[in-house]
């Protein structure tokens, strides 16, 4: 947690986030086909950074209820950002790594809150630029509203309307100090 | 990686690239990490990213050269910035006013970013003070090359290890090159050994003060090197007595297949373009152990980074 965080409430234990995951991984192959193994035409896509841990959950999830073992990718999408020189500085640029071609695949992008929608239109411009897959839905933990551009999560953990100031910090032991959901109320300018 | 650096910036603490002499360990280090994103980016079918739509970058080449010109306007275009450029034209002018016409030809293109290639030392500096562009050095006579010895470092990387664990040697004319100064700088910042080897009358005083090895026999500096880079001899300097003739400076210091099968490991970059047979032997520029394309390849991923890093924000 940033130390200008006031937390304000607990949205998710450790415990609810789990079982959020477990359901999200269940919503992800609800409409395969028996007859097509999803690991050839579906695969999993985490936005940098915690999207990409909570990404290896939900593979790890699926893997362990339905036997399949889906393909992973690791996206970063700051090349595409439109704020790029509107900030102070330029963002870090992070790892993008998508080990199969997009083109064809049924893909599932994985972030942790929707807010504007600008970070997903961003990610549909780099997953476009790499070939045409055959769809993409969109999953996030937490839409906190506040959406600038027509785009809906297919996936959704829990929608939680927040006010001007308040923030929704969804946090993964693999980078944070502790797992769960908060809703803080932050000083620190956006 | 540390909640607080969820979003964070990525902040060069310069204005310009002028030369390298500003920027730290910490500061090559992003530079190269983001060239590693951006060469992925050159490797799709796709080799283009909306980064810098709106940004004006300006070639301003007072001197020949075509593949840092192509390298750079390549990496503008696969950012998406619009470029514009500017030819010296013709006669002879002062330096003075060539470069104050330059600056004034800057602002009243409206360009957010120049990059500058000038035979007089310190033309960019004067660029940067004297305009609002970001000023970027894309070679100021002898004095510095610095995304040439960016492209040097993100292939050594690449190719061989960090750069920290590495032994260097620089063959040539190091007094007339800003490609071995600007590599020497950047070498002895991330840490490895460097040795520079060439005839007593190529090899300037006070390199030892830089932090190098110096040595005038090909011999030592090719024992326990990684990576050799042998700098371009400029034909035209033949006639200033610096070496008998091209045939005695290879029979010296040209690096042969021979050397290749002495030194298994060692691996060969030039800084381009190579004069066949006078520092490498025609085979050894085909060789695979010669890593020279890759520095091209490069080239234009790092070109992409320091334009992204150094491009100026709205607030």
């Amino acid at each position: 947690m940033n130390p200008d965080d006031r937390v304000k409430a607990l949205l998710m234990s450790e415990q609810a986030l789990g079982r959020t995951l477990d359901r999200m991984a269940q919503q992800i192959l609800e409409g395969v086909a028996p007859s097509d193994d999803p690991s050839a035409t579906h695969a999993l896509v985490g936005m940098q950074t915690r999207g990409v841990h909570l990404a290896r959950r939900l593979q790890q999830r699926i893997a362990a209820q339905e036997q399949v073992s889906l393909p992973l990718g690791v996206l970063d999408v700051t090349m595409y950002r439109d704020d790029v020189r509107l900030r102070m500085a330029s963002p870090q640029i992070r790892t993008t790594r998508i080990p199969f071609d997009v083109s064809g695949r049924h893909l599932v992008l994985v972030d942790d809150v929707v807010f504007t929608g600008r970070t997903a239109r961003a990610a549909l411009d780099a997953l476009m630029d790499r070939g045409r897959p055959a769809s993409v839905r969109f999953l996030a933990i937490i839409d906190r509203g506040h959406r600038e551009l027509p785009i809906a999560a297919d996936i959704v953990g829990r929608h939680v309307p927040t006010l001007p100031g308040e923030e929704v910090r969804v946090r993964v032991r693999e980078v944070d100090d502790r797992e769960g959901v908060w809703l803080v109320e932050t000083s620190r300018p956006r | 990686m540390a909640a607080a650096s969820e979003d964070a910036p990525a902040r060069l603490p310069h204005r310009h690239l002028l030369d390298l002499s500003a920027y730290s360990a910490d500061d090559i280090r992003l530079i190269l990490d983001t060239a590693d994103e951006f060469r992925a980016v050159l490797e799709r079918p796709i080799r283009s990213v909306p980064t810098l739509q709106g940004v004006t970058v300006a070639s301003l080449f007072f001197e020949p050269s075509t593949r840092t010109k192509l390298s750079f306007g390549l990496a503008a275009g696969r950012l998406s910035a619009e470029t514009i450029s500017f030819s010296k034209s013709g006669s002879s002018v002062s330096k003075g006013e060539t470069l104050k016409d330059t600056a004034r030809n800057i602002e009243a293109m409206k360009s957010d970013m120049a990059i500058l290639r000038h035979s007089s030392p310190g033309a960019p500096h004067l660029l940067a003070r004297t305009t609002n562009s970001v000023i970027i050095n894309a070679g100021d006579g002898a004095h510095a090359h610095p995304t040439q010895a960016l492209l040097d470092a993100l292939t050594m990387r690449t190719r061989i290890g960090p750069l920290g664990d590495l032994n260097v040697s620089i063959i040539g004319d190091i007094t007339h090159s800003r490609v071995a100064r600007s590599n020497i700088r950047l070498l002895t910042t991330m840490g490895a050994s460097v040795t520079v080897c060439g005839p007593r009358t190529m090899l300037p005083y006070g390199l030892d003060a830089m932090g190098v090895r110096v040595v005038d026999r090909l011999a030592p500096a090719l024992e326990a090197a990684d990576v050799v880079m042998a700098l371009r001899i400029q034909l035209e300097r033949q006639d200033e007595g610096l070496f008998p003739s091209l045939r005695e400076y290879h029979a010296r210091y040209g690096l042969t297949l021979e050397h290749l099968a002495r030194y298994p490991a060692l691996r060969i970059m030039h800084p381009g373009p190579v004069n066949r047979g006078v520092e490498l032997a025609d085979a050894v520029v085909d060789h695979e152990r010669a890593i020279i394309l890759d520095q091209v390849t490069n080239g234009v991923a790092v070109r992409m980074a320091v334009l992204y890093l150094l491009a100026p924000t709205s607030n």
